[in-house]
């Protein structure tokens, strides 16, 4: 079976990038081919780059605050490219956001402390979520 | 001056006698009498080179250290009111945190603002914001400092004309600039144009303050950036003295004499769950600052040699599980300042790991500090730990370390530390060893050797999740574009053409400095944007290369 392929992303004006950095390097170090787009980025460079990049599933990583208006933004632009690439949030997540998230088309949360272990299953999960819906 | 005092203590109770001293019982709860400092007298002393114990000979028994409280968001009369809380509450020095649309010197109606105007520090656009920002405070009598660096030039220059406009001149105006673009590329990545460029306007800065503003701090080189980036204690050290040393080269290439603008750089350093060793860091950082300020840049002036700095506890230290354990963390982080020696301290509040602090929590977090000061005595005694085995150990191994880094930068640079941090910089060098230390720590937590309380030991509790977060809504960036809109309306439009025309021109001359053109830009309401964009015009903009 083919390694998972991730694409690892900031959106918006959000500089912090030590999350960003030690969740790829945890994917990468669990199997998974990581690919990461660089600060600045809009959610229509993001969707892009995933769909261009056939990734399996994108990991955002937001810790400015600006989650509830960027997030929802991203799964809409993947889905205006009539993509299903899933898409996980991690960051600065407060419990109480997560569910309009989720409405809003997020797969999946990981909020502050996520061990490893977590991050990385959530994000296997939600990449063979997509692709068992694919095949049906 | 460079042979040591035949008597140390004799020079130290000089300088000491000559203090002005606060009105306190120095003395333990049982009535002890304490001496100001301990230790042999031939040995080191507070206020004497090489400063390890203390920049000045009568530390916290003349003043303690300024409780200055972090603050900002939504709108700029949001942000005004929370000012006046931190007054009220016994707060004694203002701190600004801007927006992230600020930050990287985009207005609030551009694009890419969109989420994040005022969400995570307070959006300023014109000089009308910094107008309502200050409404009501004496800016004579309050110092100030700003939490910004790509567009700092411009906000020092929107700062200069919001007080000259109340009636306070430039020269009397106290407070300090954060203005560190090289730990923006470093570690906390908020920057616009590339290095080199950015580093003209360091020197503008850094020029202008020195001729106009005696009472300002023209950089806060920050470590503290560094450290919640990622990395080690020794990194955070070294690096963000490195960056010093690189200020230094860069202003005395202005032609700079080095004691005319050294007294007025301050330093801004983490402060990280191990006790022990971020108070030996902070000593070190004194010891090693003074003797490479005398000894590589000739500096004669005390003041020069004496590093005094700024701390804020561990952001990163936080946990959003069982919130209310931060407030135990943060209570040891800031003692370790205060032993440290501290000149001024931000206590971060419980709830940060989830979002900005509400009035409450903030309000704890000063509590925290005042817990500190007025009740447990410990600011009665200078550097209470110097002379213990351990920590001056530590302290040594922390200056081995650095200096071990200093010598890898000035490989770099080839004899320049203003070149080597440059370099390491374009290299990728600091990014890369950052990243690896925080793969580390996060790797030893994994492994379970590094243990967070909640976290991965000590969970009961987790489940409750009653603390109470502060909502910022979008209204306040609905409001924050709707006063910007008004402000361009209302404003002489061929005045900011022209402003903004001079500013271009000055900024194709590197001979030029560009604050006064920044300042008559400011009075005439261009925004910050505005402003930004012309000079991007001219030095371009920096893209970082991603690497995991």
């Amino acid at each position: 079976m083919a390694a998972i392929r991730v694409l690892v992303a900031k959106v918006g004006l959000d500089g912090h990038d030590r999350g960003v950095k030690v969740v790829a390097r945890l994917l990468r170090d669990a199997g998974l081919e990581v690919i990461y787009t660089g600060l600045f980025q809009t959610p229509e460079t993001v969707a892009a780059a995933a769909v261009d990049e056939d990734v399996d599933v994108i990991g955002l990583s937001m810790l400015s605050g600006a989650h509830m208006t960027l997030a929802p933004l991203v799964v809409q632009a993947v889905r205006a490219r009539n993509s299903d690439i899933p898409v996980v949030v991690g960051g600065i997540i407060p419990n109480q956001d997560v569910t309009e998230l989720l409405e809003a088309g997020v797969a999946a949360c990981l909020g502050p402390g996520a061990p490893a272990e977590e991050v990385v299953q959530t994000v296997i999960t939600a990449a063979r979520g997509e692709r068992r819906r694919q095949a049906v | 001056m460079s042979a040591p005092s035949p008597n140390p203590r004799l020079e130290w109770q000089k300088a000491f006698g000559e203090s002005r001293l606060r009105d306190a019982p120095f003395q333990t709860m049982s009535g002890i009498p304490l001496e100001p400092v301990y230790g042999p007298d031939d040995g080191e002393f507070p206020g004497a080179y090489p400063y390890t114990r203390g920049p000045y000979a009568s530390m916290y028994r003349s003043k303690l250290w300024t409780m200055r409280m972090f603050a900002g968001f939504g709108t700029a009369i949001d942000t005004n009111l929370r000012f006046k809380e931190i007054i009220r509450a016994g707060g004694d020095g203002l701190s600004t945190a801007f927006d992230m649309p600020t930050l990287l010197g985009l207005d609030s109606d551009d694009p890419m603002a969109l989420g994040e105007v005022g969400r995570c520090g307070v959006a300023i656009d014109t000089l009308a914001d910094m107008r309502d920002l200050f409404s009501g405070i004496d800016l004579g009598n309050i110092t100030t400092s700003m939490t910004i660096n790509s567009p700092a030039a411009v906000l020092l220059a929107m700062f200069v004309a919001q007080a000259e406009s109340a009636g306070v001149p430039r020269a009397k105006l106290g407070g300090t600039l954060q203005n560190d673009i090289l730990k923006e590329f470093q570690a906390q990545k908020e920057f616009v144009f590339p290095p080199r460029q950015s580093m003209r306007l360091v020197r503008d800065t850094v020029a202008f303050t020195a001729a106009e503003m005696p009472r300002w701090h023209s950089i806060s080189i920050s470590g503290y950036h560094i450290r919640e980036a990622g990395s080690t204690a020794a990194e955070e050290l070294a690096f963000t003295l490195g960056n010093g040393f690189a200020y230094v080269e860069l202003a005395r290439q202005a032609g700079l004499p080095v004691d005319a603008f050294a007294p007025r750089l301050s330093f801004f350093f983490n402060a990280h769950i191990d006790f022990f060793e971020e108070i030996a860091k902070y000593r070190a950082a004194r010891r090693i600052w003074a003797r490479w300020m005398r000894e590589r840049y000739g500096a004669t002036s005390e003041r020069s040699m004496q590093l005094r700095f700024h701390t804020q506890t561990a952001g990163v230290s936080l946990t959003a599980q069982q919130p209310e354990v931060n407030l135990i963390r943060t209570a040891i982080e800031a003692l370790a300042g205060v032993l440290g020696g501290t000149q001024s301290l931000h206590t971060n509040s419980m709830d940060e790991a989830l979002a900005l602090p509400t009035e409450k929590a903030a309000r704890l977090a000063l509590r925290t500090q005042q817990v500190i000061a007025y009740e447990t005595n410990v600011a009665h005694v200078a550097d209470p730990l110097g002379g213990s085995h351990f920590v001056e150990t530590l302290t040594d191994e922390m200056e081995a370390r650095a200096e071990e880094i200093f010598a890898r930068i000035d490989e770099m640079g080839r004899g320049s530390m203003l070149e080597g941090c440059i370099t390491g910089i374009e290299e990728n060098w600091f990014q890369g060893r950052i990243a690896d230390s925080a793969y580390e720590l996060e790797r030893a937590f994994n492994r379970g050797e590094r243990i967070i309380v909640g976290v991965n030991r000590f969970l009961e509790g987790n489940e409750e999740d009653s603390l109470d977060i502060l909502k910022i809504t979008n209204e306040d960036e609905a409001k924050q574009r709707q006063r910007l809109g008004q402000v361009k309306h209302e404003r002489n439009e061929p005045a900011v053409l022209d402003a903004l025309d001079r500013l271009a021109k000055d900024a194709v001359d590197p001979e030029v400095n560009l604050m006064p053109a920044l300042i008559d830009a400011s009075n005439v309401f261009a925004t910050v944007g505005e402003m930004m964009t012309t000079m991007a015009g001219v030095f371009g903009r920096h893209v970082e290369v991603p690497t995991i």
